[in-house]
């Protein structure tokens, strides 16, 4: 800065207020979780008390949870493979078109990302609902009522669509970066368009494609509003039950047990990337 | 004592001496650019004199006052960078205004200061204009004005004109030195544009790898290099490896590949290995047969006011450079002969490798 | 620029019905004149904006969250301006875990925060303190201001400051006059990213509120469990509406796509 070398830490007092902050907000209250996790728990008087492992190996054995967590598991992987499958070419599209309706259209399909999902929630519900638009058009195509509410099925399509803008912005992203003279070389050489979106677009844009499924996963095996409200009182998830554990059952070392789960596979999942997929690409890719 | 005097300034930056013992006297009123290779250390000499580098060791004194230590906002120099580093978000007067209210000069006094100074940029009629609005070479005189408006002891341009396209530039340079007459400001420029640094400073300082390895007026860093370095990063040369054969008194002759020439002997010894370094101006190109060497033209380009021609000879290829005179040049494949005067070759002792042109690698 | 062909327009226009259909549904059904959740089809109505307004725990459940994105986008940009600033341009130990540390609210799900915090709070008495879910909130939006800043004063050019030095200014000076303004357009886009972000926030804070500081997501997530009527869409509407104001502001000031899409 000035020809003064900054005295005593002059970045450390600055971000000090911060810091302090984080430490006490994010830091303590997950250690005092972890902590609380492997407390005893009695129901009769709520107490919290010495320490097991009892709610570890429950979660872990307890064909409940597991069918839960699986269920949590499934239904993230394929709202996830689902928003590839429309979230990539709809971002390629996007980056093909011209302005001003790139940047309309843009603006169309991020800009809900704003809105509280509680809104996008109840919107589906009615979109789905027993008296909804969709039931509507089914029985005038002699479909007959159909019962789409509280189905894994809802809970996929609304998360799809919570989800859709976290695959389009990596992915357009990554196609900004790429030269479009490179597209435009490998037909010149003679490739049909197929071979030359595979062969030179795809690898390029992998790593958005990668960091993009990484996102919309680990959100959606975490999601609560959604499955809270489409998916009903019996189609639990993770995040369901674990409310459900802290604020009905108040079993808190329980949902503490579930949350750490949560938390653990959300980060070994995002390092994991880091470490194996970003280097690899970083390298090639420059 | 003069104005502004370094010495032995040093900078380390780890284990690497981005200056290395740098010492240099500048005199009220003069212009001194300093003029080398990229990464030779122009910048940090320039902004261990404004102070936003500190000095490893040395000293810096500026009127008599030991700066060495000194913040960067106590010295009240005048600064201009490359990038211009305007205030974005003020237009061009409060630009200009803003180091007089840093001095808590009365609003009066401002206006009629930045007045002036824009006038004397020719910036009059844009005081109301932002950065934004600007061609490069009037943000380059906004960025001038600034810097002149608080009346500074010494001016530090870092490389002010590199950003401008070469005919803006040429018409900068003459500007920038009839200002700098004007308000006798002594200035200190970094500079890694030889001809910018020739045409409008009192002297040069030719810096390498850290270090200065040549104070004096241009004409004489020209004419005159010291070092091998100078002589190739300076300018173009031809350089000619022989043997001395021969001392004769205050003569001596010198074998080119076999052929025999005359140069002063100035402390030669009989068989040592020398280079001869010719510009390729002072070369003559005359009737074949004639003159001191044998050639043929093997190409030849248009400068517009020069023409450049490349020679082939025992010696390998030469440059030679004619005036354009309006007469027709010669053509490639013509032999021709190729003398110069005694006088203006420059002779090193031992033999120079054909390095690559260092004017390419220092762009 | 090359053009879509017609296959690639028609699946583009399937993906916008879909992004806009939940959207568009709740903004027309809060004008239904009915009693049950359905299109308006014999008119216009606004009597559920109305039912909305009478209904105070709406009306304090939008002002709690109101006031408490109005003070966490405020916090997080005080917070986030020095750090970042220490963060970008000095190189000092712990600097990689802080940069770590001011961001990792985006990789911790929101859920294992709020049920953290929970238990926090209930240690040292503070459950549903308006001050503690304030101080909640400004943890999970600083990262997305610190994003801001961050590319904001990366891409700034730092002999800007160095002249306003040499002309004179003090360090106050020049952090007032040249650093601020200059990033003042990241400050602003943060600050609203912030404040859009806080007021939409239920899963954290569904756990940390109390019925004295339940936000309106939280509000709105509950009544929805219990009972669905038009109300739920009037509602949502009028948060729609809130929504669109901010994203336009945003747009103005910062670009949508360079805070959404910018620094990824
Ligand atoms: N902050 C720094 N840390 C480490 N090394 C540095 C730093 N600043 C400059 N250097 C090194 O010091 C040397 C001199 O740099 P300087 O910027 O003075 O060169 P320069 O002559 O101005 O070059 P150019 O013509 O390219 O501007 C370079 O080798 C550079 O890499
Ligand atoms: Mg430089």
């Amino acid at each position: 800065m000035s020809a003064a070398a900054p005295r005593f830490p002059t970045p450390l007092i600055l971000s000090a207020p911060a810091a302090l902050l984080f430490a006490a907000l994010i830091l303590t209250p997950l250690v005092l979780t972890a902590l609380l996790s492997f407390n005893e728990f009695e129901h009769a008087t709520g107490r919290t008390h010495g320490f097991t492992l009892d709610h570890y190996l429950a979660v872990l054995t307890d064909s409940y949870y597991l069918e839960i967590f699986l269920r949590t598991f499934r239904v993230a992987a394929l709202a996830t493979a689902i928003c590839v499958v429309i979230g990539v070419p709809e971002a390629y599209i996007l980056s093909r078109m011209g302005n001003p309706w790139r940047s309309v259209f843009l603006l169309v399909v991020l800009a809900p990302l704003l809105v509280s999902v509680v809104v996008r929630a109840f919107g589906w519900s009615m979109l789905l609902g027993p008296e909804g638009p969709i039931n509507a058009a089914l029985m005038a195509l002699g479909f007959g009522r159909m019962r789409l509410l509280y189905s894994e099925g809802t809970v996929i399509v609304a998360l799809v669509h919570v989800m859709l803008p976290f695959m389009v912005i990596p992915v357009w992203t990554s196609l900004q970066k790429l030269d479009p003279a490179v597209e435009q070389a490998a037909l010149s050489f003679g490739a049909s368009r197929g071979t030359a979106i595979l062969r030179v677009v795809a690898p390029q844009i992998l790593p958005g494609i990668l960091s993009g499924s990484l996102i919309v996963f680990g959100l959606s095996a975490s999601a609560f509003a959604i499955p809270g409200l489409l998916g009903g009182r019996r189609l639990k998830m993770v995040a369901t039950i674990v409310y459900d554990q802290y604020l009905s059952d108040l079993n808190w070392p329980m949902g503490a047990a579930v949350a750490v789960l949560l938390l653990a596979a959300n980060l070994i999942v995002m390092l994991t990337y880091h470490r194996v997929v970003e280097g690899h690409y970083r390298r090639r890719l420059g | 004592m003069s104005f502004l005097e370094l010495r032995d300034i040093t900078k380390r930056y780890g284990t690497l001496n981005a200056v290395s013992d740098v010492t240099l006297s500048v005199e009220k009123g003069e212009f001194v650019s300093l003029l080398g290779p990229s990464g030779c250390g122009k910048t940090t000499t320039l902004q261990m004199i404004a102070g936003f580098v500190e000095a490893t060791s040395g000293s810096i004194r500026l009127d008599g006052r030991d700066i060495t230590h000194a913040k960067a906002n106590s010295r009240g120099l005048g600064i201009v960078f490359q990038s211009y580093a305007l205030f974005p978000h003020m237009t061009v007067f409060d630009n200009v205004s803003f180091g007089l209210e840093m001095q808590r000069v009365p609003k009066a006094e401002r206006k009629d200061r930045v007045d002036e100074a824009l006038g004397l940029v020719h910036l009059s009629p844009y005081a109301g204009r932002y950065p934004r609005e600007l061609s490069g070479g009037q943000r380059q005189r906004v960025a001038l004005a600034r810097a002149i408006v608080i009346r500074p002891p010494v001016l530090l341009l870092d490389e002010p004109l590199s950003n401008l396209d070469a005919k803006l530039r040429e018409a900068m340079q003459f500007e920038l030195r009839d200002i700098q007459r004007k308000v006798g400001t002594t200035t200190v420029m970094v500079t890694h544009d030889q001809a910018e640094a020739f045409s409008i400073s009192d002297r040069v300082v030719v810096m390498e790898a850290g270090r200065i390895t040549q104070i004096d007026q241009p004409y004489r860093i020209y004419e005159h290099p010291e070092t091998e370095f100078i002589s190739r990063f300076v300018g173009k040369t031809n350089l000619l490896p022989g043997t001395v054969q021969a001392i004769n008194g205050l003569a001596a002759s010198v074998s080119l590949a076999g052929i025999p020439v005359e140069i002063d002997a100035g402390g030669l010894v009989s068989g040592e290995t020398v280079t001869l370094c010719v510009r390729p101006e002072k070369l003559r190109l005359i009737a074949a047969g004639q003159g001191r060497l044998p050639g043929r033209v093997a190409e030849r380009y248009f400068l517009g006011s020069q023409w450049l021609y490349h020679i082939d000879g025992p010696l390998g290829t030469l440059m030679a450079v004619t005036p354009n005179d309006g007469s027709a040049p010669l053509e490639t494949g013509v032999p021709v002969g190729v003398d110069w005067n005694p006088s203006v070759v420059r002779v090193h002792r031992g033999r120079l490798a054909e390095a690559p042109d260092p004017t390419l690698e220092a762009q | 620029m090359t053009r879509n062909g017609p296959l690639a327009l028609i699946f583009h226009t399937l993906v916008v019905l879909f992004m806009l259909a939940p959207l568009v549904i709740v903004c027309l059904v809060a004008f239904t004149p009915e009693n049950t959740l359905s299109l308006p089809t014999r008119g216009f109505s606004l009597r559920w904006f109305q039912a909305v307004f009478h209904h105070p725990d709406f009306v304090q459940s939008f002002w709690n969250s109101l006031w408490l994105a109005l003070l966490s986008a405020t916090l997080a940009v005080a917070l986030a301006v020095p750090a970042a600033l220490a963060i970008t341009r000095w190189e000092f130990r712990g600097r990689g875990f802080l940069n770590t540390l001011f961001l990792s609210p985006l990789i911790i799900p929101h859920l294992v925060l709020g049920v953290a915090m929970l238990r926090l709070f209930a240690l040292v008495g503070a459950t549903g303190s308006f001050g503690w879910l304030v101080a909640a909130h400004i943890v999970i939006v600083t990262p997305y201001v610190m994003r801001l800043l961050i590319a904001a004063i990366t891409g700034f050019d730092r002999s800007v400051e160095q002249a306003a030095y040499s002309l004179g200014a003090s360090e106050a000076t020049v952090f007032r006059r040249i650093t601020l303004p200059m990033i003042l357009p990241g400050v602003t886009g943060g600050w609203l990213i912030a404040f859009i972000n806080s007021f939409d926030e239920l899963t954290m804070s569904i756990f940390i509120t109390s019925p004295s500081t339940v936000t309106l997501p939280v509000r709105m997530y509950m009544y929805a469990t219990e009972s669905i009527d038009p109300m739920m869409a009037a509602v949502s509407a009028i948060i729609v509406g809130i929504t669109a104001v901010a994203v336009l502001l945003l747009d103005r000031v910062y670009g949508l796509d360079r805070i959404l899409v910018g620094q990824h």
